[in-house]
Protein backbone atom coordinates (compact mmCIF):
# COMPACT_ATOMS: atom_id res chain seq x y z
CA UNK A 1 0.00 0.00 0.00
CA UNK A 2 1.22 3.58 -0.84
CA UNK A 3 -0.36 6.44 -0.12
CA UNK A 4 1.00 8.10 -3.37
CA UNK A 5 2.67 6.64 -6.04
CA UNK A 6 3.53 8.10 -9.61
CA UNK A 7 5.05 5.38 -12.35
CA UNK A 8 6.65 6.50 -15.27
CA UNK A 9 5.97 10.09 -15.34
CA UNK A 10 6.96 11.95 -18.18
CA UNK A 11 6.05 15.72 -19.40
CA UNK A 12 7.93 18.03 -21.78
CA UNK A 13 6.96 21.52 -22.91
CA UNK A 14 8.38 21.46 -26.46
CA UNK A 15 11.70 20.41 -27.00
CA UNK A 16 12.43 20.65 -22.83
CA UNK A 17 11.92 17.39 -21.25
CA UNK A 18 10.65 18.85 -17.78
CA UNK A 19 9.99 15.64 -16.01
CA UNK A 20 11.26 12.19 -17.53
CA UNK A 21 10.29 8.78 -16.60
CA UNK A 22 9.91 10.01 -13.16
CA UNK A 23 8.56 6.55 -10.11
CA UNK A 24 7.79 8.02 -6.75
CA UNK A 25 6.16 5.96 -3.97
CA UNK A 26 5.44 7.31 -0.74
CA UNK A 27 4.10 5.25 1.72
CA UNK A 28 1.43 6.37 4.31
CA UNK A 29 2.41 8.39 6.82
CA UNK A 30 5.81 9.07 5.26
CA UNK A 31 7.70 12.80 5.53
CA UNK A 32 9.33 12.54 2.00
CA UNK A 33 11.57 15.16 0.61
CA UNK A 34 12.26 16.11 -2.95
CA UNK A 35 14.80 18.39 -3.17
CA UNK A 36 16.97 19.44 -6.61
CA UNK A 37 18.29 23.03 -7.95
CA UNK A 38 16.33 25.31 -9.64
CA UNK A 39 14.55 23.93 -12.84
CA UNK A 40 15.32 20.55 -12.22
CA UNK A 41 11.38 20.28 -12.32
CA UNK A 42 9.99 19.86 -8.72
CA UNK A 43 7.06 22.06 -8.92
CA UNK A 44 6.22 20.85 -12.34
CA UNK A 45 6.01 17.53 -10.80
CA UNK A 46 3.86 19.29 -8.11
CA UNK A 47 1.78 20.27 -10.43
CA UNK A 48 1.55 17.01 -12.61
CA UNK A 49 0.67 15.32 -8.84
CA UNK A 50 -2.42 17.69 -8.23
CA UNK A 51 -3.49 17.73 -11.95
CA UNK A 52 -2.83 21.23 -12.64
CA UNK A 53 -0.54 20.02 -15.93
CA UNK A 54 -1.61 16.64 -17.42
CA UNK A 55 1.45 14.50 -18.15
CA UNK A 56 2.53 13.16 -21.43
CA UNK A 57 2.55 9.65 -19.95
CA UNK A 58 2.57 7.66 -16.76
CA UNK A 59 0.00 7.19 -14.09
CA UNK A 60 -0.37 9.13 -10.81
CA UNK A 61 -1.82 6.80 -8.10
CA UNK A 62 -3.46 8.24 -4.28
CA UNK A 63 -4.01 4.96 -2.41
CA UNK A 64 -4.06 2.61 -5.30
CA UNK A 65 -6.60 4.67 -7.06
CA UNK A 66 -5.50 5.99 -10.31
CA UNK A 67 -6.30 9.39 -10.19
CA UNK A 68 -4.30 10.52 -13.82
CA UNK A 69 -7.19 11.64 -15.22
CA UNK A 70 -9.28 12.70 -12.65
CA UNK A 71 -9.46 16.65 -12.61
CA UNK A 72 -8.01 18.91 -10.47
CA UNK A 73 -10.84 19.96 -8.37
CA UNK A 74 -11.94 16.28 -7.36
CA UNK A 75 -8.74 15.51 -6.24
CA UNK A 76 -8.72 17.54 -2.62
CA UNK A 77 -12.34 15.41 -2.08
CA UNK A 78 -10.15 12.33 -2.54
CA UNK A 79 -7.61 13.94 0.09
CA UNK A 80 -5.19 15.88 -1.18
CA UNK A 81 -4.00 19.39 -0.36
CA UNK A 82 -1.16 21.52 -1.27
CA UNK A 83 0.34 24.61 -0.82
CA UNK A 84 2.20 27.07 -2.79
CA UNK A 85 5.91 28.27 -3.33
CA UNK A 86 3.98 31.54 -4.39
CA UNK A 87 1.78 32.64 -2.11
CA UNK A 88 -1.42 32.44 -3.35
CA UNK A 89 -4.27 33.38 -1.02
CA UNK A 90 -7.28 36.02 -0.96
CA UNK A 91 -5.39 39.23 -0.09
CA UNK A 92 -8.75 41.30 0.58
CA UNK A 93 -10.48 38.44 2.53
CA UNK A 94 -9.39 37.95 6.30
CA UNK A 95 -7.45 35.41 7.28
CA UNK A 96 -10.32 33.68 9.17
CA UNK A 97 -12.01 33.77 5.36
CA UNK A 98 -9.20 32.11 3.84
CA UNK A 99 -9.17 29.21 5.39
CA UNK A 100 -13.32 29.39 5.76
CA UNK A 101 -13.12 29.29 2.11
CA UNK A 102 -10.72 25.98 2.29
CA UNK A 103 -12.97 24.21 3.94
CA UNK A 104 -16.20 25.29 2.30
CA UNK A 105 -14.18 23.84 -0.91
CA UNK A 106 -14.96 20.52 0.22
CA UNK A 107 -18.68 21.16 1.38
CA UNK A 108 -21.57 20.94 -0.33
CA UNK A 109 -22.47 24.24 1.38
CA UNK A 110 -20.35 25.62 -1.51
CA UNK A 111 -23.27 25.49 -4.26
CA UNK A 112 -25.86 27.14 -1.72
CA UNK A 113 -27.04 30.36 -3.07
CA UNK A 114 -29.22 31.04 -0.46
CA UNK A 115 -27.43 30.60 2.92
CA UNK A 116 -25.24 33.33 4.47
CA UNK A 117 -21.82 32.15 4.71
CA UNK A 118 -21.16 34.22 7.40
CA UNK A 119 -23.75 32.32 9.41
CA UNK A 120 -22.61 29.35 8.88
CA UNK A 121 -20.69 28.62 12.23
CA UNK A 122 -19.91 25.37 12.52
CA UNK A 123 -17.79 26.12 9.33
CA UNK A 124 -16.34 29.29 10.76
CA UNK A 125 -15.76 27.40 14.17
CA UNK A 126 -13.54 24.66 11.99
CA UNK A 127 -11.54 27.38 10.69
CA UNK A 128 -11.19 28.68 13.78
CA UNK A 129 -9.72 25.56 15.03
CA UNK A 130 -7.49 24.94 12.13
CA UNK A 131 -5.89 28.58 12.98
CA UNK A 132 -5.64 28.17 16.66
CA UNK A 133 -3.64 24.67 15.21
CA UNK A 134 -1.29 26.85 13.53
CA UNK A 135 -0.38 29.48 16.18
CA UNK A 136 -2.72 32.26 14.40
CA UNK A 137 -5.67 32.26 16.20
CA UNK A 138 -5.14 35.48 17.49
CA UNK A 139 -5.02 37.33 14.48
CA UNK A 140 -7.90 35.69 12.73
CA UNK A 141 -9.98 38.44 11.98
CA UNK A 142 -7.00 40.58 10.76
CA UNK A 143 -7.10 41.24 6.77
CA UNK A 144 -4.70 39.24 4.94
CA UNK A 145 -3.11 42.52 3.86
CA UNK A 146 -2.04 43.05 7.34
CA UNK A 147 -0.02 40.31 7.72
CA UNK A 148 3.71 39.49 7.33
CA UNK A 149 4.91 37.32 5.29
CA UNK A 150 6.09 34.71 7.80
CA UNK A 151 2.05 34.91 8.86
CA UNK A 152 0.77 34.31 5.42
CA UNK A 153 3.04 30.90 4.99
CA UNK A 154 1.62 29.53 7.85
CA UNK A 155 -1.81 30.79 6.66
CA UNK A 156 -0.96 28.54 3.47
CA UNK A 157 -0.39 25.86 5.29
CA UNK A 158 -3.27 26.32 7.42
CA UNK A 159 -5.33 26.44 4.17
CA UNK A 160 -4.12 22.96 3.23
CA UNK A 161 -3.86 21.12 6.49
CA UNK A 162 -7.87 22.30 7.73
CA UNK A 163 -8.63 20.01 4.68
CA UNK A 164 -7.63 17.15 6.53
CA UNK A 165 -5.67 16.00 4.10
CA UNK A 166 -4.63 12.17 3.52
CA UNK A 167 -1.33 13.72 1.29
CA UNK A 168 -0.10 16.94 1.85
CA UNK A 169 2.01 18.62 -0.69
CA UNK A 170 3.58 21.37 1.00
CA UNK A 171 6.00 23.45 -2.33
CA UNK A 172 8.95 25.05 -0.10
CA UNK A 173 6.82 25.72 2.59
CA UNK A 174 10.53 28.01 3.91
CA UNK A 175 11.00 30.11 1.12
CA UNK A 176 11.87 33.75 1.99
CA UNK A 177 11.35 33.24 5.73
CA UNK A 178 13.66 34.46 8.49
CA UNK A 179 15.10 32.00 11.49
CA UNK A 180 12.81 33.04 13.23
CA UNK A 181 10.03 32.51 10.73
CA UNK A 182 10.92 28.95 9.66
CA UNK A 183 11.67 27.68 13.44
CA UNK A 184 7.73 28.85 13.68
CA UNK A 185 6.65 27.20 10.44
CA UNK A 186 9.07 23.80 11.38
CA UNK A 187 7.62 23.66 14.59
CA UNK A 188 3.70 23.48 12.91
CA UNK A 189 5.23 20.52 10.35
CA UNK A 190 6.23 18.82 13.20
CA UNK A 191 2.82 18.99 14.84
CA UNK A 192 1.10 17.31 11.55
CA UNK A 193 -0.30 13.95 12.77
CA UNK A 194 1.36 11.18 11.90
CA UNK A 195 -1.79 9.70 9.38
CA UNK A 196 -1.17 12.72 6.89
CA UNK A 197 1.57 11.74 4.74
CA UNK A 198 3.78 14.48 3.49
CA UNK A 199 5.67 15.30 0.75
CA UNK A 200 7.50 18.34 0.78
CA UNK A 201 9.87 20.71 -2.37
CA UNK A 202 12.80 21.93 -0.64
CA UNK A 203 15.81 23.13 -2.87
CA UNK A 204 17.96 24.40 0.33
CA UNK A 205 18.79 21.13 1.36
CA UNK A 206 19.96 21.71 4.99
CA UNK A 207 16.63 23.37 5.78
CA UNK A 208 14.47 20.41 5.86
CA UNK A 209 17.17 17.46 6.17
CA UNK A 210 16.50 16.75 9.81
CA UNK A 211 12.67 16.52 8.99
CA UNK A 212 12.91 14.25 5.88
CA UNK A 213 12.37 10.48 6.44
CA UNK A 214 13.21 9.67 2.63
CA UNK A 215 14.65 12.10 0.39
CA UNK A 216 14.10 11.75 -3.41
CA UNK A 217 16.81 14.05 -5.76
CA UNK A 218 16.11 15.31 -8.82
CA UNK A 219 17.88 16.70 -11.25
CA UNK A 220 17.14 17.94 -15.14
CA UNK A 221 13.27 15.99 -14.35
CA UNK A 222 15.07 12.54 -13.39
CA UNK A 223 15.03 11.03 -10.02
CA UNK A 224 18.77 10.61 -9.72
CA UNK A 225 19.07 9.60 -5.95
CA UNK A 226 16.47 8.04 -3.55
CA UNK A 227 17.00 6.75 -0.32
CA UNK A 228 17.30 7.11 3.33
CA UNK A 229 18.48 10.49 4.56
CA UNK A 230 22.10 9.00 5.62
CA UNK A 231 22.08 7.31 2.06
CA UNK A 232 21.73 10.53 -0.21
CA UNK A 233 23.93 12.55 2.16
CA UNK A 234 26.51 9.86 1.26
CA UNK A 235 25.55 9.25 -2.33
CA UNK A 236 28.73 11.04 -4.07
CA UNK A 237 25.89 11.70 -7.25
CA UNK A 238 24.29 14.19 -4.66
CA UNK A 239 27.48 16.04 -3.80
CA UNK A 240 28.24 16.27 -7.61
CA UNK A 241 24.77 17.33 -8.50
CA UNK A 242 23.14 19.16 -5.70
CA UNK A 243 26.31 20.04 -3.61
CA UNK A 244 28.18 21.35 -6.56
CA UNK A 245 31.42 19.67 -5.34
CA UNK B 1 -21.40 53.68 7.03
CA UNK B 2 -21.90 52.12 10.05
CA UNK B 3 -24.75 49.79 10.35
CA UNK B 4 -27.58 52.11 11.75
CA UNK B 5 -26.71 54.84 9.49
CA UNK B 6 -26.94 52.31 6.83
CA UNK B 7 -30.53 50.99 7.37
CA UNK B 8 -31.68 54.63 8.06
CA UNK B 9 -30.13 55.48 4.64
CA UNK B 10 -32.03 52.50 3.11
CA UNK B 11 -35.12 52.91 5.05
CA UNK B 12 -35.33 56.55 3.25
CA UNK B 13 -34.30 55.48 -0.01
CA UNK B 14 -37.18 53.51 0.08
CA UNK B 15 -39.88 55.48 1.10
CA UNK B 16 -38.83 58.37 -1.22
CA UNK B 17 -38.85 55.59 -3.92
CA UNK B 18 -41.98 53.82 -2.96
CA UNK B 19 -43.52 58.05 -2.94
CA UNK B 20 -41.54 58.87 -6.17
CA UNK B 21 -44.79 58.99 -8.18
CA UNK B 22 -46.34 61.45 -5.93
CA UNK B 23 -43.22 64.24 -5.34
CA UNK B 24 -42.69 63.98 -9.03
CA UNK B 25 -45.84 64.24 -10.60
CA UNK B 26 -45.23 64.54 -14.50
CA UNK B 27 -44.98 61.19 -16.21
CA UNK B 28 -42.57 61.83 -18.34
CA UNK B 29 -39.93 61.78 -15.20
CA UNK B 30 -41.71 58.80 -13.47
CA UNK B 31 -40.78 57.02 -16.87
CA UNK B 32 -37.21 57.95 -16.34
CA UNK B 33 -37.69 57.04 -12.99
CA UNK B 34 -38.82 53.64 -14.53
CA UNK B 35 -35.76 53.62 -16.82
CA UNK B 36 -33.29 53.93 -14.51
CA UNK B 37 -34.93 51.20 -12.38
CA UNK B 38 -35.09 49.12 -15.48
CA UNK B 39 -31.55 49.49 -16.40
CA UNK B 40 -30.42 49.02 -12.87
CA UNK B 41 -31.51 45.57 -13.37
CA UNK B 42 -29.46 45.50 -16.19
CA UNK B 43 -26.67 46.42 -14.48
CA UNK B 44 -27.18 44.58 -11.24
CA UNK B 45 -26.72 41.64 -13.53
CA UNK B 46 -23.58 42.40 -15.47
CA UNK B 47 -22.23 43.38 -11.89
CA UNK B 48 -22.32 39.80 -11.29
CA UNK B 49 -19.83 39.06 -14.03
CA UNK B 50 -17.91 42.06 -14.25
CA UNK B 51 -18.00 42.16 -10.05
CA UNK B 52 -18.12 39.35 -8.72
CA UNK B 53 -16.54 37.07 -11.16
CA UNK B 54 -13.96 39.24 -12.87
CA UNK B 55 -15.07 38.52 -16.27
CA UNK B 56 -16.06 41.34 -18.02
CA UNK B 57 -18.47 40.71 -20.83
CA UNK B 58 -19.48 42.95 -23.83
CA UNK B 59 -22.12 41.12 -25.26
CA UNK B 60 -24.50 41.66 -22.49
CA UNK B 61 -26.78 43.57 -24.71
CA UNK B 62 -27.31 40.27 -26.94
CA UNK B 63 -28.64 38.50 -23.83
CA UNK B 64 -30.87 41.33 -23.10
CA UNK B 65 -32.24 41.63 -26.55
CA UNK B 66 -32.67 37.99 -27.18
CA UNK B 67 -35.50 38.19 -24.05
CA UNK B 68 -36.43 41.19 -25.80
CA UNK B 69 -37.22 39.81 -29.03
CA UNK B 70 -38.63 36.50 -27.95
CA UNK B 71 -41.01 37.92 -25.71
CA UNK B 72 -42.26 40.84 -28.33
CA UNK B 73 -42.32 38.23 -31.33
CA UNK B 74 -44.26 35.58 -29.11
CA UNK B 75 -46.78 38.19 -28.10
CA UNK B 76 -46.75 39.31 -31.62
CA UNK B 77 -47.65 35.98 -32.59
CA UNK B 78 -51.06 36.13 -30.25
CA UNK B 79 -49.48 34.08 -26.97
CA UNK B 80 -50.68 35.52 -23.20
CA UNK B 81 -48.31 37.56 -21.60
CA UNK B 82 -46.95 34.87 -19.15
CA UNK B 83 -46.67 32.31 -21.87
CA UNK B 84 -44.55 34.43 -23.34
CA UNK B 85 -42.43 35.95 -20.70
CA UNK B 86 -41.79 32.87 -19.28
CA UNK B 87 -40.79 31.39 -23.43
CA UNK B 88 -38.46 34.82 -23.15
CA UNK B 89 -37.03 33.89 -20.07
CA UNK B 90 -36.21 29.75 -21.13
CA UNK B 91 -34.73 31.04 -23.97
CA UNK B 92 -32.45 33.43 -22.36
CA UNK B 93 -31.10 31.11 -20.15
CA UNK B 94 -30.27 28.75 -22.65
CA UNK B 95 -28.68 31.41 -24.74
CA UNK B 96 -26.64 32.26 -21.63
CA UNK B 97 -25.55 28.86 -20.82
CA UNK B 98 -24.61 28.70 -24.55
CA UNK B 99 -23.05 32.06 -23.93
CA UNK B 100 -21.29 30.68 -20.97
CA UNK B 101 -20.03 27.29 -22.58
CA UNK B 102 -18.63 29.48 -25.59
CA UNK B 103 -16.89 32.53 -23.75
CA UNK B 104 -15.57 30.37 -21.05
CA UNK B 105 -13.12 28.88 -23.20
CA UNK B 106 -11.19 31.84 -21.90
CA UNK B 107 -11.16 34.16 -19.39
CA UNK B 108 -9.76 38.12 -19.87
CA UNK B 109 -9.54 39.66 -22.80
CA UNK B 110 -10.36 36.34 -24.83
CA UNK B 111 -13.56 36.51 -22.78
CA UNK B 112 -14.02 40.03 -23.27
CA UNK B 113 -13.81 38.96 -27.14
CA UNK B 114 -15.86 36.02 -27.58
CA UNK B 115 -18.87 37.59 -25.88
CA UNK B 116 -18.52 40.55 -28.04
CA UNK B 117 -18.81 38.28 -31.21
CA UNK B 118 -21.99 36.67 -29.42
CA UNK B 119 -23.12 40.11 -29.10
CA UNK B 120 -22.28 41.10 -32.64
CA UNK B 121 -24.03 37.69 -34.12
CA UNK B 122 -26.87 38.59 -32.09
CA UNK B 123 -27.28 42.04 -33.61
CA UNK B 124 -26.60 40.45 -37.03
CA UNK B 125 -29.66 38.04 -36.55
CA UNK B 126 -31.61 41.06 -35.76
CA UNK B 127 -30.58 43.15 -38.08
CA UNK B 128 -30.33 40.98 -40.83
CA UNK B 129 -33.22 38.44 -40.43
CA UNK B 130 -36.03 40.39 -41.46
CA UNK B 131 -38.26 37.68 -41.93
CA UNK B 132 -38.07 36.45 -38.20
CA UNK B 133 -36.81 40.17 -36.63
CA UNK B 134 -38.83 42.38 -38.98
CA UNK B 135 -34.87 44.12 -39.04
CA UNK B 136 -34.67 47.83 -38.99
CA UNK B 137 -38.11 48.33 -38.45
CA UNK B 138 -38.54 46.75 -34.92
CA UNK B 139 -41.18 44.64 -33.23
CA UNK B 140 -44.10 46.38 -31.52
CA UNK B 141 -45.32 45.63 -28.23
CA UNK B 142 -49.01 46.84 -28.19
CA UNK B 143 -49.73 45.88 -24.60
CA UNK B 144 -48.85 45.47 -21.28
CA UNK B 145 -49.62 42.67 -19.02
CA UNK B 146 -51.91 43.39 -15.83
CA UNK B 147 -50.69 41.28 -13.09
CA UNK B 148 -53.75 40.25 -10.93
CA UNK B 149 -55.86 42.55 -12.47
CA UNK B 150 -53.92 45.67 -12.28
CA UNK B 151 -53.25 47.58 -15.66
CA UNK B 152 -49.67 49.13 -15.89
CA UNK B 153 -51.08 51.09 -18.95
CA UNK B 154 -50.30 54.52 -16.51
CA UNK B 155 -46.60 55.62 -15.94
CA UNK B 156 -47.47 55.19 -12.24
CA UNK B 157 -48.37 52.01 -12.36
CA UNK B 158 -45.65 50.74 -14.59
CA UNK B 159 -42.99 52.62 -12.31
CA UNK B 160 -44.16 50.31 -9.34
CA UNK B 161 -43.93 47.30 -11.03
CA UNK B 162 -40.59 48.18 -12.37
CA UNK B 163 -39.94 48.92 -8.34
CA UNK B 164 -40.74 45.37 -7.48
CA UNK B 165 -38.81 44.01 -9.75
CA UNK B 166 -35.75 45.99 -9.12
CA UNK B 167 -36.14 45.14 -5.48
CA UNK B 168 -36.59 41.67 -6.04
CA UNK B 169 -33.65 41.80 -8.53
CA UNK B 170 -31.38 43.87 -5.52
CA UNK B 171 -32.82 41.02 -2.62
CA UNK B 172 -31.31 38.46 -4.69
CA UNK B 173 -28.46 40.36 -5.11
CA UNK B 174 -27.60 40.52 -1.50
CA UNK B 175 -28.66 37.37 -0.64
CA UNK B 176 -26.56 35.95 -3.55
CA UNK B 177 -23.04 38.58 -2.54
CA UNK B 178 -23.70 36.79 1.10
CA UNK B 179 -23.72 33.52 0.30
CA UNK B 180 -21.66 30.32 0.27
CA UNK B 181 -21.57 30.77 -3.44
CA UNK B 182 -21.22 34.26 -3.83
CA UNK B 183 -17.62 33.84 -1.89
CA UNK B 184 -16.44 31.02 -3.82
CA UNK B 185 -17.49 33.39 -7.21
CA UNK B 186 -15.78 35.72 -5.67
CA UNK B 187 -12.54 33.61 -5.06
CA UNK B 188 -12.75 32.63 -8.61
CA UNK B 189 -12.01 36.18 -9.68
CA UNK B 190 -8.95 36.69 -7.09
CA UNK B 191 -7.27 33.52 -7.32
CA UNK B 192 -8.66 30.10 -10.00
CA UNK B 193 -6.31 28.24 -9.61
CA UNK B 194 -6.38 28.08 -5.63
CA UNK B 195 -9.89 27.98 -6.10
CA UNK B 196 -9.38 24.41 -7.94
CA UNK B 197 -6.73 23.09 -5.95
CA UNK B 198 -9.08 23.89 -2.56
CA UNK B 199 -11.61 21.55 -4.99
CA UNK B 200 -14.07 23.94 -6.26
CA UNK B 201 -15.16 23.68 -9.62
CA UNK B 202 -14.33 27.20 -10.88
CA UNK B 203 -15.36 26.11 -14.62
CA UNK B 204 -18.92 25.14 -13.39
CA UNK B 205 -18.99 27.81 -10.69
CA UNK B 206 -18.55 30.51 -13.60
CA UNK B 207 -20.70 29.07 -15.88
CA UNK B 208 -23.90 29.55 -13.20
CA UNK B 209 -22.73 32.83 -12.67
CA UNK B 210 -23.38 33.57 -16.36
CA UNK B 211 -26.72 31.53 -16.54
CA UNK B 212 -27.67 33.66 -12.79
CA UNK B 213 -26.40 36.80 -14.34
CA UNK B 214 -28.63 36.18 -17.90
CA UNK B 215 -31.61 35.48 -15.85
CA UNK B 216 -31.48 39.14 -14.63
CA UNK B 217 -30.74 40.85 -17.66
CA UNK B 218 -33.39 38.69 -19.36
CA UNK B 219 -36.07 40.36 -16.51
CA UNK B 220 -34.41 43.36 -17.62
CA UNK B 221 -35.00 42.86 -21.33
CA UNK B 222 -38.59 42.24 -20.68
CA UNK B 223 -39.43 45.36 -18.65
CA UNK B 224 -37.76 47.48 -21.11
CA UNK B 225 -40.45 45.85 -24.31
CA UNK B 226 -43.00 46.71 -21.60
CA UNK B 227 -41.81 49.68 -20.82
CA UNK B 228 -40.74 50.83 -24.67
CA UNK B 229 -43.57 48.89 -26.15
CA UNK B 230 -41.26 48.28 -29.24
CA UNK B 231 -37.72 46.94 -30.14
CA UNK B 232 -35.12 47.46 -32.58
CA UNK B 233 -31.82 46.05 -33.14
CA UNK B 234 -30.28 48.98 -31.76
CA UNK B 235 -31.03 47.10 -28.29
CA UNK B 236 -28.59 44.68 -29.21
CA UNK B 237 -25.96 46.32 -30.31
CA UNK B 238 -22.06 47.17 -29.14
CA UNK B 239 -22.84 50.20 -27.80
CA UNK B 240 -25.70 49.12 -26.08
CA UNK B 241 -23.30 46.75 -24.15
CA UNK B 242 -20.83 49.06 -23.49
CA UNK B 243 -23.34 51.70 -21.81
CA UNK B 244 -24.24 48.74 -19.47
CA UNK B 245 -20.23 48.43 -19.02
CA UNK B 246 -20.21 51.93 -18.38
CA UNK B 247 -22.88 51.68 -15.94
CA UNK B 248 -21.36 49.26 -13.66
CA UNK B 249 -17.67 50.27 -14.07
CA UNK B 250 -18.45 54.33 -13.35
CA UNK B 251 -20.99 53.06 -9.90
CA UNK B 252 -18.25 51.30 -8.62
CA UNK B 253 -18.01 47.47 -9.68
CA UNK B 254 -18.58 44.51 -7.04
CA UNK B 255 -20.74 46.60 -4.77
CA UNK B 256 -24.66 46.75 -4.42
CA UNK B 257 -25.51 49.97 -4.91
CA UNK B 258 -23.24 51.19 -7.72
CA UNK B 259 -24.71 49.71 -10.07
CA UNK B 260 -27.64 51.21 -9.31
CA UNK B 261 -26.22 54.93 -9.28
CA UNK B 262 -24.45 54.27 -12.72
CA UNK B 263 -27.55 53.17 -14.51
CA UNK B 264 -29.17 56.79 -13.38
CA UNK B 265 -26.39 58.69 -14.17
CA UNK B 266 -26.33 57.35 -18.06
CA UNK B 267 -30.13 57.37 -18.20
CA UNK B 268 -30.44 60.91 -16.97
CA UNK B 269 -27.57 62.12 -19.28
CA UNK B 270 -29.46 60.49 -22.18
CA UNK B 271 -32.84 61.51 -21.23
CA UNK B 272 -32.01 64.85 -19.28
CA UNK B 273 -29.25 66.41 -20.29
CA UNK B 274 -29.82 65.91 -23.91
CA UNK B 275 -33.17 67.73 -24.19
CA UNK B 276 -30.57 70.46 -22.96
CA UNK B 277 -27.35 69.97 -24.73
CA UNK B 278 -27.19 68.56 -28.00
CA UNK B 279 -23.90 66.71 -27.21
CA UNK B 280 -24.77 65.31 -24.13
CA UNK B 281 -22.59 61.84 -25.05
CA UNK B 282 -19.66 64.96 -24.87
CA UNK B 283 -21.29 65.21 -20.87
CA UNK B 284 -20.95 62.05 -20.09
CA UNK B 285 -18.08 61.81 -21.42
CA UNK B 286 -16.83 64.41 -19.35
CA UNK B 287 -18.43 62.79 -16.12
CA UNK B 288 -16.71 59.43 -16.90
CA UNK B 289 -13.33 60.76 -17.01
CA UNK B 290 -13.76 62.73 -13.84
CA UNK B 291 -15.16 59.39 -11.93
CA UNK B 292 -12.52 57.54 -12.89
CA UNK B 293 -9.90 60.49 -12.17
CA UNK B 294 -11.14 60.84 -8.72
CA UNK B 295 -13.16 58.01 -7.77
CA UNK B 296 -11.16 55.18 -9.98
CA UNK B 297 -13.07 52.32 -7.60
CA UNK B 298 -16.69 54.20 -9.15
CA UNK B 299 -19.03 56.74 -7.92
CA UNK B 300 -20.48 54.79 -4.74
CA UNK B 301 -17.38 53.73 -2.85
CA UNK B 302 -15.64 56.82 -4.17
CA UNK B 303 -18.09 58.81 -2.18
CA UNK B 304 -18.48 56.61 0.47
CA UNK B 305 -14.33 56.88 0.94
CA UNK B 306 -14.48 60.90 0.27
CA UNK B 307 -16.93 60.95 3.22
CA UNK B 308 -15.79 58.58 5.67
CA UNK B 309 -12.16 60.83 5.04
CA UNK B 310 -14.21 64.35 5.63
CA UNK B 311 -15.69 63.10 8.39
CA UNK B 312 -12.43 61.50 9.84
CA UNK B 313 -10.69 64.96 9.35
CA UNK B 314 -14.47 66.85 11.02
CA UNK B 315 -13.73 64.34 14.06
CA UNK B 316 -9.99 65.28 14.50
CA UNK B 317 -10.77 68.79 14.45
CA UNK B 318 -13.29 68.45 16.75
CA UNK B 319 -11.15 66.07 19.21
CA UNK B 320 -8.07 68.10 18.90
CA UNK B 321 -10.35 71.12 20.68
CA UNK B 322 -11.83 68.92 22.92
CA UNK B 323 -8.90 66.22 23.27
CA UNK B 324 -11.37 63.69 23.74
CA UNK B 325 -9.27 60.82 25.26
CA UNK B 326 -11.09 57.89 23.33
CA UNK B 327 -10.40 59.72 19.80
CA UNK B 328 -8.26 56.70 18.74
CA UNK B 329 -10.46 53.95 19.22
CA UNK B 330 -13.28 56.10 17.19
CA UNK B 331 -10.71 57.15 14.49
CA UNK B 332 -10.18 53.20 14.49
CA UNK B 333 -13.50 52.29 13.49
CA UNK B 334 -14.46 54.47 11.40
CA UNK B 335 -11.49 53.11 9.23
CA UNK B 336 -12.90 50.08 8.97
CA UNK B 337 -13.47 49.02 5.16
CA UNK B 338 -16.46 49.58 3.49
CA UNK B 339 -19.33 48.01 4.59
CA UNK B 340 -20.76 47.68 1.49
CA UNK B 341 -18.00 47.12 -0.86
CA UNK B 342 -17.38 43.08 -0.67
CA UNK B 343 -14.03 42.61 -2.11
Amino acid sequence: MTALSVTSLCKHFGGLRVTTNVNLAVAPGERRLIIGPNGAGKTTLFNLITGEIAPDSGSIRLFEQDITRVSVHRRPHLGMARTYQIITLFASDTILRNVTLALLGLSPLRWSLLRDLDHQYELVERARAALARVGLAGIADRPLSQTSYGERRRVEIAMALAQDPKVLLLDEPFAGLSIDERRDVRQLLNAIPREVTVVMIEHNMDVALDWAERITLLHFGEVIVEGTRAEVVANPRTREVYLGH
Amino acid sequence: MTGRLRYVAIAIALALLATLPMWVGNSYYINIASQILLFAVFALALNVLVGYAGLVSLGHAGLFAIAGYSGALMLQAGYGHLVADSTAMAITLVASALFAALALRSTGIGFLMITLALGQIVWGVAYRWASLTNGDNGVNVSTRPAPFGLSLASAPSFYFATLVVFLLAMASMAVFVRSPFGASLRGTRDQARRMNALGYNVWLIRFLAIVFSGFWTGVAGLLFIYYNQFISPQVSALTASAEVLLMVISGGTATLFGPVAGAAIVVIMKNVVSAYIERWNLVLGVIFVVIISFMPEGLVPGTVRLVRWGWRRLRSKAGASAARPNERTTERSSERPSEERVP
